[in-house]
């Protein structure tokens, strides 16, 4: 995991490594400063030489040039290196899960994804920055401090181990105690915001069933009890402060009494014991300074895992070596073809599938829900590889073409279909690139999209919201259609692609098809009978096989299942004696 | 935004909702940050003490008395422990309060967030209500739990380290003022610099989340497209401008401590300097012990100050959060002025009487103020349209001259195109969007009278979009009648053709949903959501395409069991498929905003209008 991440940093390897150069000068400077700060009272103010004061003054003036000048180079490499980093991550994993095939997606949700290259990355951002600042700042100090301590009395500095101790054993007691704790807190805390976003979705369930008092009161359990979770962890995180301040202040005292007696003696200065005084609070800041790394680093250990999962994550569909780069016509074969999602799920979800479909014609595929329709044709431009027998285009194996050659003709309508921010000329072009003004509308008429694109204030100019929210289903649903015609596919695939669209222009879009495009196979998945029913040849599927193949009256008279989707759609609903039986 | 008024009132604002339930938490916080910060002060006096009473006297002398120093170190150690005490009791209060207000500010977000019209919701893309909830209570939380201690702190500190400096020579306190004018200057110029660079990288980060969340959604779109290097490219666009202004953004932030550590370090170099210039000529009465401990203020003093501009940052943006949060808890209510209420009730004697308890029967409870009676109408679902005109704004009118009469029992059917006004005349009647003109009689009573709760209860509504809820299937179908039991649930999803599949499920009807049901086929959903509305056992119901995702033998099954259960009832059903709507008594074609055809299945055949194109469009090939 750590391998993949570190893999990231890349061109940012340089100000990674200088950061921590810079920070342990600037701690040096930090070090001396107290010295010479102690000096300025030692040997100029109690002496009462102006002259001492102004040298040693000098000293410390160039001491905290220098210590500024390392301090500014130690952040703004440090700030290089983090957000480069950041930002090599975010582009690793967008340019990796371009990579991934259907099956990948499918393995991730869109959600975590999404919250992999936000969120996540965020917090390795601030982790990496910590690291490079505090990593090698905190126990440098301590041992610097510690190392100047001793050197100004030995004896003396053996209370600082003793704070140390104590300190660093509180300290790890309540990180280990508290750090579980918030773990839960902030999955709970998770659940809660998603019991919003569920809420802000639903509003109109809600309203509908004045289910808003249910609802609240719902909510106000939830965040009672994050309340008390987060008091529960927060009651044990608070006796760090209180504690490292008890430590400091025992230290004091107990150096205030020795010292006082060592100055006497003239064993120690004023100046020395003042020196003293800040290095216990540079110590015990080390010390606070390292169980914060510690909670940070344990925190941003499980986004560092999710992001290293996208990036490990291989594609498993891949071109192969000596593609082949055209299609020769639109003929499809299914030649015994098994197919499952997940390698160890027990069903096939395709089973023993043998097709032929010729070049140019128009086949309709019907079938109930979890027939595997869509499973069917995503095969075709190889979205998902087969388990067991081939899929061949144009009489070839799928696996043996190149992948973008074969996806620009074989051109697929999903089911769950996208438009993008931007506007509709620019959504269209993803079809074709260059496409001319003649060409969109061309493609537009075919999917009978001209006609309102035309009626909208700026027509072809006409931006659409992410999600394509500003345009009704019917409308989104032709627009993806222009889209897919425009790369002159050799195969149309209509995944349940105008369930959204009246009849009528169901009706002009196949008519249109029939006229324009006869040369290329069109495959149509459907609710409608209405929509095959004037296919060449119309598939039934029932749960993953090919129940029947034929015309509508061929299916009428041959295929029960066909029979009954047609009276169901035609007839006026009759008594239950002929639908009783479901299949799901 | 007005900034520097609109900063303030907020802050005040944010400083009332804690005062309000913790006003003596907040007042003992108070008190013992003073204690604690009085505490370290005295340490810091201490420190003078310790060098000129307790150990410069005894330099060279054989026979020193540490009695005094003990005395004076244990006395110091009664304040340092009541200091340590009180850090702790503020720390464990202020749990409680940042917490607690948190708590607070969910709950009022969120109760008043369910009282806002549908309209709030459409105008409002979701993740920007999301990110109330999630980024600007956040950083509240820090502003409260940390920024404001820390702040009053800082304050107490900079005024008592300013009144013992006074104290020890008010010529030094000058130098020191002016070395702390300077730094406030310089991090003021380094914090703005960070500030707009921050601003810039929320923005161009907020430009990088909105593509992921676009790309990731249509990821298999771009597959399908082969559009991988494209988006790639983009995106490498994005991130890198994302990049640029979060370098420069963290370089800012980053550089200010140093700056501020430094600038202290040489104020501490000048005060010596002036300081002993002072103690050596002795103007101005300066010992070198006050000296000694002046120059410790110097630091305490400058300390607060680069804490609190290293705060400025994130109170900044908590502040830019609080202001967001706040804009949610004004935004105006749905208005509810309806009086009349749906009431249990039986008939005695020929008329009706109201009942606590469930009785089957509901009546409409209607107080005239005029005449101080209430009479009782029976609930029966008879719904009128009244020349009712309609848009989302004044300007914009999308339904024109809607007549409707639905008398109990019947079933009217909407179709049309997309867009034609279908679902937004169903919105009207349960009063998500109120009429511009025109009236809907519900009973013979104006739905304006209807107390919207009542009104709602008695309308069941299957939507367009399929929601459930995270929680099992039973508490989703239950959702329509909060009291329903098992055996109800049971009896709904069989009406609804759900119970088959239910019961196929890993645990059954206790099968945890979440993410809106993901793990179900969007047929599936819409069966869950027929159950649900069916156990509510509406008088009226709405399905709003509330079978297009159900392949057509199985939504047979469902209409007879929907069929069974109206009977006697008032449905509306829109549906792109005209099999769902052909038995229905009245079908209205509606075509931008209005009802051009209206009658039967057979009468609008006959007249071969557009009704008759659309179903001849269905079977052309026939």
């Amino acid at each position: 995991m750590l391998q993949t991440l570190l893999a990231q940093v890349r061109e940012f390897k340089k100000p990674s490594l200088i950061t921590p150069v810079f920070v342990i000068l600037e701690v040096i400077m930090e070090i001396i400063i107290p010295y010479l700060m102690a000096s300025i009272i030692d040997s100029g103010v109690n002496q009462g030489s102006i002259q001492n004061v102004c040298l040693i003054g000098l000293c410390m003036l160039a001491a905290a040039m220098l210590s500024l000048i390392f301090g500014v180079l130690a952040g703004k490499y440090a700030a290089r290196a983090s957000t480069g980093f950041s930002r090599n991550l975010r582009k690793a994993m967008f340019d990796n899960i371009q990579n991934y095939s259907f099956s990948n997606i499918d393995k991730f949700s869109t959600a975590g994804l999404v919250t992999r290259l936000t969120t996540d990355v965020t917090n390795v951002q601030n982790a990496y920055q910590m690291i490079l600042r505090l990593c090698i700042r905190a126990p440098f100090m301590l041992i610097c401090a510690m190392f100047m301590a001793s050197r100004i009395s030995l004896s003396l500095s053996g209370i600082f181990w003793g704070a140390i101790l104590f300190l660093g054993i509180a300290l790890f007691l309540i990180t280990s105690h508290v750090h579980p704790l918030f773990m839960k807190v902030f999955q709970k805390y998770d659940d809660l915001n998603s019991s919003v976003q569920e809420n802000v979705g639903a509003i109109r369930v809600v309203k509908a069933y004045v289910r808003e008092d249910y609802e609240v009161n719902k909510f106000k359990k939830a965040s009672g009890n994050i309340y008390s979770m987060f008091i529960k962890a927060e009651r044990l995180l608070v006796f760090n402060t209180p504690l490292m301040q008890f430590a400091m202040y025992a230290c004091i005292l107990l150096i205030s009494w020795l010292g006082a007696q060592m100055i006497v003696s003239d064993s120690l200065t004023t100046g020395q014991l003042m020196s003293l005084f800040t290095y216990v609070m540079n110590i015990l800041m080390s010390l606070m300074m390292i169980s914060m790394i510690f909670v940070m680093i344990t925190m941003a250990k499980a986004s560092a895992e999710r992001i290293a999962e996208v990036i490990d994550e291989q594609p498993d569909i891949l071109n192969p070596a000596c593609a082949v780069r055209e299609v020769k016509d639109g003929a499809v074969e299914f030649d015994h073809v098994n197919f499952k999602y997940k390698a160890d799920g027990e069903n096939n979800v395709l089973e023993d599938i043998c097709l032929t479909i010729r070049s140019g014609e128009t086949v309709g595929i019907i079938g109930g829900t979890g027939s595997a329709k869509s499973t069917l044709v995503q095969l075709i431009p190889r979205l998902y590889d087969v388990k067991e027998g081939s899929v061949r285009v144009g009489g070839v194996d799928v696996r043996e073409y190149d992948l973008e050659t074969l996806r620009d003709e074989v051109a697929m309508v999903l089911q769950k279909n996208v438009l993008f921010s931007g506007t509709i000329e620019e959504n269209l072009r993803w079809g074709k690139k260059n496409a001319t003004r003649e060409e969109l509308e061309r493609a537009c008429r075919l999917a009978q999209a001209d006609e309102f694109i035309r009626a909208l204030p700026e027509g072809y100019k006409t931006y659409i919201e992410q999600g394509g929210t500003n345009v009704s289903g019917g409308q989104k649903q032709r627009l993806c259609i222009a889209r897919a015609l425009l790369k002159k596919p050799r195969i149309l695939i209509l995944d349940d692609s105008t369930s959204a669209v009246d009849t009528r222009t169901d009706a002009l879009i196949r008519k249109a098809f029939r006229e324009e495009i006869p040369d290329t196979t069109k495959i149509i998945i459907a609710q409608r009978i209405s929509s095959v029913q004037d296919a060449d040849k119309i598939i039934v599927l029932n749960e993953g096989r090919v129940e029947n193949i034929g015309t509508h009256e061929e299916l009428l008279k041959s295929s029960p299942i066909y029979r009954d989707v047609y009276e169901s759609q035609t007839t006026k609903s009759q008594s239950t004696e002929e639908g009783g039986v479901v299949r799901e | 935004m007005n900034k520097k008024k609109g900063a303030g009132t907020i802050l005040k604002r944010l400083f009332s909702y804690v005062l309000r339930y913790y006003k003596l938490q907040c007042l003992s916080v108070l008190f013992l940050i003073i204690v604690s910060t009085m505490a370290s002060v005295a340490g810091t006096l201490f420190m003078k003490n310790l060098i000129d009473d307790y150990i410069l006297p005894f330099i060279g002398s054989s026979n020193s008395d540490f009695g005094p120093l003990f005395r004076v170190l244990v006395k110091m150690a009664f304040i340092y422990a009541a200091g340590v005490l009180s850090v702790w009791a503020y720390n464990r209060i202020m749990v409680n309060v940042t917490q607690g207000t948190m708590r607070n500010i969910r709950n009022d977000l969120f109760s008043h967030m369910e009282t806002l019209p549908i309209r709030y919701f459409d105008t409002h893309p979701h993740g920007d209500i999301m990110s109330i909830y999630t980024n600007d209570t956040d950083t509240l939380r820090q502003m409260i739990s940390q920024s404001m201690p820390q702040l009053v702190s800082c304050v107490i500190t900079v005024v008592s380290v300013f009144v013992s400096m006074l104290t020890l020579s008010a010529p030094l306190t000058g130098v020191t003022i002016l070395m702390v004018a300077v730094m406030v200057m310089v991090s003021r110029n380094v914090a703005s610099k960070s500030g707009s660079h921050f601003i810039a990288q929320q923005v161009r980060l907020g430009k990088v989340n909105a593509y992921i969340e676009e790309m990731m959604e249509g990821q298999k779109v771009v597959k399908v497209f082969c559009y991988e290097d494209e988006s790639r490219e983009k995106f490498g666009k994005l991130n890198d401008e994302l990049f640029e202004s979060a370098d420069n953004a963290n370089k800012y932030a980053n550089i200010l401590m140093p700056v501020m550590g430094n600038l202290s370090n040489i104020n501490y170099v000048v005060t010596a300097i002036a300081g002993s210039v002072l103690a050596i000529t002795g103007i101005g009465g300066l010992t070198l012990g006050g000296l000694a401990s002046f120059l410790q203020f110097n630091r305490s003093f400058s300390q607060p100050i680069s804490q609190i501009s290293q705060q400025l940052n994130s109170i900044i943006m908590a502040l830019a959060g609080a202001e967001r949060v706040f804009q949610l808890m004004d935004e105006a209510p749905e208005v509810d002025g309806g009086y009349v209420e749906l009431t249990n009730a039986r008939v005695e004697a020929g008329r009706l009487v109201e009942m606590k308890e469930r009785t089957g029967i509901w009546a409409w409870k209607h107080y005239h103020r005029e005449d101080n009676t209430t009479t009782y109408e029976q609930l029966k679902g008879d719904v009128v349209f009244d020349h009712v005109d309609f848009g989302y704004s004044d300007e914009k009118i999308v339904l024109h001259d809607i007549e409707l009469y639905a008398k109990p029992g019947e079933k009217i059917a909407f179709v049309g195109a997309t867009g034609a006004g279908k679902t937004t005349i169903t919105n009207l009647i349960n009063r998500f969007y109120d009429i511009q003109d025109g009236k809907i009689r519900y009973d013979g009573i104006n739905i304006n009278k209807i107390k919207k709760a009542d009104l709602r209860r008695s309308l069941g509504i299957v939507l367009q979009d399929t929601h459930l809820f995270t929680g099992t299937v039973m508490e989703n179908i239950r959702y329509g009648k909060l009291e329903a039991t098992e055996e109800e649930v049971i009896a709904a999803a069989r009406l609804a053709n759900a119970h088959s599949f239910i019961t196929h499920l890993p645990k059954g009807y206790q099968t945890v949903l979440t993410g809106d049901g993901a793990n179900l086929s969007s047929g599936q959903r819409q069966l869950l959501a027929i159950a649900r509305a069916a156990v509510a056992d509406p008088p009226v119901l709405i399905l709003d395409e509330a079978t297009s995702s159900i392949d057509t033998r199985t939504e047979k099954i469902v209409q007879e069991g929907m069929d069974r259960l109206m009977e006697g009832r008032t449905v509306f059903v829109i549906a792109h498929r005209l099999s769902t709507i052909k038995n229905s008594n009245v079908i209205m074609v509606m075509d931008h905003g209005r009802i051009i055809e209206r009658g039967d299945h057979e009468s609008l055949l006959a007249k071969k209008g557009i009704y008759y194109q659309l179903y001849t469009g269905l079977l052309e090939q026939e």
